[in-house]
């Protein structure tokens, strides 16, 4: 059990500009399962083999329980890691890749033995340890790598992606199964994932990574109800949020028609530091109605229906200001349009989120 | 030195029936391969095409006819298989029981003689040598360099170095290294060899003329030759070790000592055995380096170039063909273990 902190700790990679990673500032708590999203290139993998060591540090320091692990070798960090594509070895049995890293320390063989049927039975691999990694389905490979890191008991877990190569049945299930397992355990976590929804559901904090910088660190309700900046806000839920930029005068911003009340204080941030009499608004699929053409929505056009079952996804435009902006509304099966009407939407009063217009930081 | 071209021209002129000759063969061979099945194909395609137009019923080509068509292609490489392989093995295998002029029937004479008279044993021996020191130390050679050189800052120079001497022939090679090994009575010596032993205060050798010695020093050429090949098919294999194996090893706390045995080793595996058994091969039926270094002489001859002498210099076609069958006799297990590698490989 240990605690990891990142202290302004940077990568640039050699005959790189830009840092991967720019003085990344995190701290993870005592068994704490902890999420890095963000989008392909972000820097999440990067912080991640950082804190494993196979990734130079090139300023700052990462701690794990306040032992500067910055520049020791990776195994002398005492972590275990779960890579995408497994890394299983391929000339070994489940058994002896589980108890690969123990045999390398000389644990005695009863305890190896105990531990590896341990996690086997822990993770359903009992009737595999005898087989090669060739002779496993994705999902037992995927089971035999997090058995690997198990059996190390190790201070941290690190994992990089490890669902992404199952398919999205097994990827649920698997979810749920590494979650519960990092509970049963309590062993701090640092999972990589670029899947939002393995982020929400599984993190008990999630931070969010754009270009090296990262962008805000909350619980997974507090990152969706209040976005720190554009990107987190665009970034997290599916669909996205419909976050435009429009007009802004003394009461609100425009949205066509449509008036969204800000405070006083709203509008005088978004004054500030050249707003340009622009604000950026945005309102979650699911926080707007459908209302009748009398009740002052804003008309839009329906171009698609995603009928998801339990409820529905209606795309369409409406002219914003000269241009046709796309707009996205989660909807009730019963109220829902069909391609070509024309829907008035409005968002509910105060769940509409404000941010600057030129820096996107929230209001 | 002048160069008459009035002089070269009957050279230019074999030349130029080379590069016709091979224009005529390569281009046959593709229009044969490649174009020709090309023109059926689309002729196949347009008849289909045609025939889903009109809602006719598609009628399959009747499999008689694929059959002959199949021939058709295996008829080349089956002909001549036949001239050059099968024919030619049965002929010598049936001469190895004949005398030397290919008259009586000896049974197995030739190849008693062969496990009795003392300097064919030697033969054998030597080749033993052969097979037993090139396969392994070339192999180990290959094998350390690829791993030392391996993501080094010259990588690609280092690797070339060894590698060069792959593309010279071996009897380029062997003279080479005659005149490494080249000793002068009086004088200053010549042979790099010898220039060392002198400097470091010995007398100069004959080194071709002392047996063991001298077979040792063939082989050394041999190895020269092929480590090259060793070391960039095992560096391809140790490239090919996926990183997050290595990395997984890593943090796993392998030594580099460990990394190397427990993971580099069972990785290139497959690729150790093709390298050992491809060396196998060409080292049992080595024959230029011997023949260019000593003609066999001072004990240093191995069964392809006894066979050589046997067969061409002594007119003993018995005795001759009786090596030649003996080493494919020994060639054909090394082949049949590395069918059934390859064959596990694919399975697996």
């Amino acid at each position: 059990m240990a605690t990891v902190t990142y202290s302004k700790a940077s990568r640039v990679y050699p005959g790189q500009e830009r840092p991967a990673v720019n003085e990344l500032d995190l701290e993870i708590g005592d068994g704490e399962f902890l999420v890095l999203v963000g989008p392909s290139g972000c820097g999440k993998s990067t912080s991640l083999r950082m804190l494993a060591g196979l990734e130079d540090v090139d300023a700052g320091s990462i701690y794990i329980d306040q032992r500067d692990v910055t520049h020791l070798p990776p195994k002398a960090r005492d972590i275990a890691m779960v890579f995408q594509n497994y890394a299983l070895y391929p000339h070994m049995t489940v058994y002896e890749n589980m108890a690969f890293a123990l045999k390398l320390r000389k644990t005695s063989k009863s305890e190896i033995d105990r531990r590896v049927k341990e996690a086997a039975g822990l993770l359903q691999l009992e009737e595999y340890l005898s087989r090669k990694p060739k002779a496993l389905s994705g999902g037992q490979r995927q089971r035999v790598a997090m058995g690997r890191a198990i059996v190390r008991e190790p201070q941290v877990f690190l994992m990089d992606e490890p669902l992404s190569n199952l398919d999205a049945k097994l990827r649920v299930q698997t979810r749920t199964q590494i979650a519960s397992l990092q509970a049963k355990l309590g062993v701090t976590t640092v999972y990589v994932t670029h899947d939002q929804v393995e982020a929400m559901t599984m993190g008990h904090r999630v931070a969010v990574l754009l270009d090296g910088v990262l962008q805000q660190v909350d619980t997974p309700r507090a990152l969706y109800d209040t976005p720190a900046n554009v990107f987190v806000a665009g970034f997290m839920g599916s669909p996205a949020m419909n976050i435009k930029t429009v007009p802004l005068n003394e009461q609100g911003a425009e949205f066509a028609e449509l008036q969204i009340p800000l405070t006083r204080e709203q509008v005088a941030a978004a004054r500030a530091e050249g707003g340009d009499g622009k604000v950026t608004v945005g309102f979650r699929p699911e926080d707007c109605d459908l209302v009748s053409p009398t009740e002052g929505g804003m008309p839009v056009v329906v171009e698609l229906v995603e009928d998801l079952g339990s409820d529905a996804n209606v795309y369409g435009h409406a002219a914003l200001g000269g241009n046709s902006e796309r707009f996205v509304v989660r909807t009730d099966r019963r109220s829902m349009p069909n391609m070509g009407d024309t829907v008035f939407v409005k968002p509910r009063t105060g769940r509409s989120h404000v941010f600057h217009a030129t820096t996107g930081s929230r209001i | 030195m002048e160069f008459d071209f009035a002089d070269q021209q009957p050279k230019l002129l074999m030349l130029m029936y080379g590069l016709v000759a091979f224009v005529v063969v390569v281009g046959g061979l593709l229009l044969l391969l490649d174009v020709v099945p090309a023109w059926f194909a689309r002729r196949q395609e347009a008849r289909l095409i045609a025939a889903s137009a009109s809602g006719v019923p598609i009628t399959r080509r009747p499999r008689q006819r694929e059959g002959l068509f199949a021939l058709f292609f295996l008829l080349p490489t089956l002909l001549l298989l036949g001239i050059g392989l099968v024919v030619p093995a049965i002929r010598t295998t049936l001469l190895s029981l004949m005398d030397r002029d290919s008259n009586d029937w000896v049974g197995l004479r030739n190849y008693g003689w062969m496990f009795s008279d003392d300097s064919i044993v030697r033969v054998l021996v030597n080749s033993l040598i052969w097979v037993l020191l090139v396969p392994l130390v070339a192999t180990a050679f290959g094998l350390i360099y690829a791993v030392l050189v391996d993501k080094a800052r010259f990588e690609a120079v280092a690797k070339s170095l060894i590698f060069l001497p792959m593309a010279i022939s071996f009897v380029g090679a062997s003279i080479i290294w005659k005149f490494v090994y080249a000793y002068r009575g009086e004088g200053d010596q010549i042979g790099l060899l010898n220039q060392i032993v002198v400097s470091l205060g010995g007398e100069p050798k004959q080194w071709l003329l002392e047996s063991p010695l001298n077979t040792l020093l063939l082989i050394v050429i041999m190895i020269w030759i092929q480590a090259g090949f060793a070391m960039v098919v095992l560096s391809a294999a140790i490239k090919a070790i996926p990183g997050d194996i290595v990395e997984a090893a890593r943090l796993d706390g392998v030594s580099p000592w460990q990394m190397f045995w427990q993971i580099t080793m069972p990785s290139i595996r497959p690729a150790l055995i093709v390298v050992m058994v491809t060396l196998s091969i060409a080292t049992l039926k080595v024959f230029d380096i011997v023949r260019t270094s000593t003609n066999g002489n001072y004990d240093t001859s191995v069964i392809a170039n006894e066979m050589y002498n046997q067969a061409f210099r002594y007119s003993e076609n018995g005795q001759g063909s009786a090596l030649a069958v003996f080493l494919f006799i020994l060639v054909i297990p090394i082949v049949i273990y590395q069918i059934r590698n390859l064959r596990q490989q694919r399975e697996g």
